[in-house]
């Protein structure tokens, strides 16, 4: 196989046996339902239910508010409680639409129905994607009709459909492109209209051959979608690295893909946009992988968005042992839970639940100054001289030394021998450098 | 349930620790010890034992003193008492080798920080200071009974030397300088177990032969040989120094850039004091003064990020 990479970067174990065999199984939902209204990149969408209304499945019950902003739907029927802050992933209290699920799933008029994409206008196609609430489930939340409307989306040469999959355990999206192959297709073909110039590579990490495989025989007869195997190796799946690996161009941090011709969704995406746009059902679930050695039956389901993480680990069967340590998301870049009673959103890609936790059994030593970071590092910068300048407080020399094209993927600090919380300081320098910006820009509006 | 922790992402950790690198070069050092004492008796045993136990021994006791958590168990304290070992000769007093390890660890070391804070390699750093201090005994290499020369003195000298002896290290010199077998051992080891790469030792050996051409040319001793730059190539530290010391990873860049100006400074200060300089050996100075520069170096060597051109080096 001809093998695409990046530069640099890590190989970890890769745990995915534990679920990749098990076939994406649907839960349905009971009780209580939480819709956050920021589970997005942009402004919180705004609410258009009160308590008390009575809502359907696949109603919007929160619309965008500004340009960069997502709708939400209902994924049950039934009843509002409350809209009022509720615990989310992130540790935050943020405003959620509370609803009471009857069970009934009576869904709202036209829900369901097929319907011919071609025969679409492409502001036709955009409005639904947007109605749908559909956003990046590959984690970042950014909103997928934004995405797919870049100002120069003519010159858009590249739709690439991240396939990776990098993360440890992860196996949701490997499930879906060999359960779900013609709704990732179609998904691909609708974007593919919405981007006259362009032409999709599906890009898979070698570690999944009959995801490759089949892909490959399905779009062989399409002379606009091709596979393109990638490397195993993290973070393979990171947008910078993906791009570097497919088209050989590079970003960097104040650029959007679409400054180097590349539109980049990720598999589960393009199943929603489907199942939007040809199925009129809008993002209401979602097939998430719980797995690690603390879940009683690894294994991949698709949720309803809104559930408690508590209900989707019953349904894996329970916790098995005394995990120390339960993790939305990956291994890599996921949040760590001290909670199951959250609600799934639509970027909660897995519950992983660990017996042992390495963070822990590892405190940090002194740096040794061994250069593995610097080894290991994507995205070409000198974490060890980033720590320094970020724990000192000195984010003129963070700033200097890149620090904010980090992409906070953790390779530096999974290889670092003296087990240093490097990730850490630069989420922090990061967000200080970013408030420092802010305040600037505010002082230098009183001014004016 | 247990309380469950929470901790930034990512939660993963490598299984490759301090101790376990540190663990490794030690071993790696073993053959060039082994030999050592093959070739020069009992004393150098007991030397080696000296500086070891009285490295460890000093950081144990600066570390109960000073009430800081104790990080013998690190075996850093003892590569340390095994490179100053290593770069003795045999017949030096016994009380010098314990001189030279609590120099090593109290005052290059600890005294700046600990571990991964010396701006030198605190067992070279120890090794100048006893060669200053005492240079006579540093200097004075006893084989079979019989004070004589090293090779590279004699080369110096102008006298012919046995390369196969050379490369066996049945000669006079430092306790675990000569066996250029005994050191290739240990450094396939560290190679192989990817503790260190080639980029600096590899570029400061042939750097320091490239240079050493280069001085014989410009100062009019004309074109060397093959004998004279294998000589230069096995004799003294040069080995021994750039497969583990320049590899010291507290006093050598991080940044790749940097590793090759580094490892080409090593070359340059090595064949100056070797060509240029009175002594024949210049292997530890070159080490130490190209540490002392590593800061600068890595501030001048900060590669471009990912998707940006490179403008000069980060000015921090």
């Amino acid at each position: 196989m001809n093998l695409k990479t990046f530069m640099r970067g890590i190989h970890l174990r890769e745990e995915k046996e534990l679920a990749e065999k098990s076939a994406i199984r649907r839960v349905f939902p009971e009780g209580e339902m939480v819709f956050p209204l920021s589970q997005h990149i942009g402004a919180p969408a705004r609410p258009l239910v009160a308590p008390g209304d009575q809502v359907r499945m696949g109603q919007m019950i929160a619309e965008p508010a500004g340009p960069i902003s997502a709708a939400i739907c209902s994924s049950v029927s039934g009843k509002v409680k409350a809209v009022e802050p509720r615990l989310t992933v992130s540790g935050e209290y943020k405003e959620a639409v509370v609803i009471e699920n009857d069970g009934l799933y009576t869904p709202v008029d036209g829900f369901g129905e097929p319907r011919d994409y071609q025969s679409l206008s492409r502001e036709a196609i955009l409005s639904i994607i947007r109605d749908a609430g559909i956003v990046g489930m590959g984690g970042a939340g950014f909103p997928t009709a934004v995405k797919l409307s870049p100002e120069n989306f003519e010159q858009v040469d590249f739709l690439i459909i991240n396939a990776a999959e990098c993360e440890p355990y992860l196996t949701s999206d490997h499930r879906l492109m060999l359960e779900r192959p013609d709704e990732l297709l179609g998904g691909i073909r609708v974007m593919l209209r919405l981007l006259p110039n362009a032409r999709a590579v599906i890009g898979i990490e070698d570690n999944k051959p009959d995801a490759v495989k089949l892909l490959s025989e399905k779009c062989s007869g399409d002379p606009k979608i091709s596979v393109q195997p990638l490397k195993t190796k993290y973070p393979q799946g990171g947008e910078r690295m993906l791009i570097h690996a497919v088209t050989g161009r590079d970003i960097n941090a104040s650029m959007l893909p679409a400054a180097a011709g590349c539109v980049v969704q990720n598999v589960a995406t393009a199943v929603a946009v489907y199942n939007a746009v040809c199925r009129s059902t809008p993002l209401i679930t979602r097939v998430m992988t719980i797995s690690g050695d603390g879940v009683s039956t690894p294994c991949n389901l698709e949720v309803s968005i809104g559930v408690s993480h508590r209900q989707v680990m019953e349904a894996a069967g329970g916790l098995k042992g005394d995990p120390e340590k339960l993790i939305s998301g990956g291994p890599m870049m996921g949040t760590a839970l001290y909670t199951l009673d959250i609600p799934v959103q639509k970027t909660s890609a897995s519950i992983l639940a660990l017996l042992h936790d390495p963070v822990a059994a590892n405190p940090s030593t002194p740096c040794i100054h061994c250069g593995r970071c610097v080894a290991a590092c994507p995205e070409r910068l000198v974490p060890q001289m980033m720590q320094v300048a970020a724990d000192h407080d000195d984010f003129e020399t963070f700033e200097k030394l890149h620090g904010m094209e980090c992409i906070e993927c953790g390779c530096c600090t999974a290889v670092c021998p003296a087990h240093r919380t490097l990730t850490q300081s630069f989420k922090y320098g990061k967000a200080s450098v970013n408030r420092l910006r802010r305040e600037a820009k505010a002082k230098a509006g009183e001014k004016a | 349930m247990n309380m469950l922790n929470v901790s930034v992402s990512p939660h993963l950790r490598s299984e490759t620790g301090t101790p376990s690198i540190m663990r490794d070069v030690a071993f790696a050092l073993l053959p060039a010890c082994i030999f050592g004492v093959y070739n020069n008796g009992w004393r150098a045993a007991v030397i080696i034992a000296l500086c070891v136990l009285t490295a460890v021994l000093t950081e144990f006791l600066f570390e109960k003193l000073l009430r800081r958590p104790v990080t013998v168990t690190d075996w850093s304290a003892v590569v340390t008492g095994m490179i100053l070992a290593v770069n003795l000769p045999a017949s030096v007093p016994f009380w010098m080798p314990v001189m030279g390890a609590v120099f090593a660890i109290l005052v290059v070391k600890q005294l700046f920080g600990g571990l991964g804070q010396n701006f030198m390699n605190p067992a070279l750093a120890a090794r100048c200071f006893l060669l200053i201090s005492f240079t006579s005994e540093m200097t004075n290499f006893v084989y079979d009974g019989v004070a004589g020369a090293t090779p590279l003195s004699a080369l110096k000298a102008g006298e012919s030397v046995d390369l196969v002896q050379m490369f066996l290290g049945t000669h006079g010199g430092c306790i675990g300088e000569t066996s250029v077998l005994a050191i290739l051992a240990g450094a396939g080891y560290l190679l192989v177990k990817k503790v260190i790469s080639i980029r600096i030792p590899g570029l400061y050996i042939l750097s320091t032969l490239l240079f050493a051409v280069v001085l014989n040319l410009v100062t009019g001793m004309g074109m060397p040989g093959w004998e004279y730059l294998l000589a230069q190539l096995m004799g003294g530290g040069l080995l021994i120094g750039a497969f583990f010391m320049a590899t010291d990873y507290v006093t050598s860049p991080v940044t790749p850039m940097g590793q090759v100006v580094y490892a080409l400074l090593l070359g340059f200060l090595t064949a100056l004091f070797r060509v240029v300089g009175k002594s024949a050996e210049g292997v530890s100075y070159a080490i130490i003064i190209s540490n002392i520069v590593v800061p600068l170096i890595e501030r001048a060597t900060v590669p471009a990020a990912f998707g940006l051109k490179r403008k000069g080096g980060a000015k921090a």
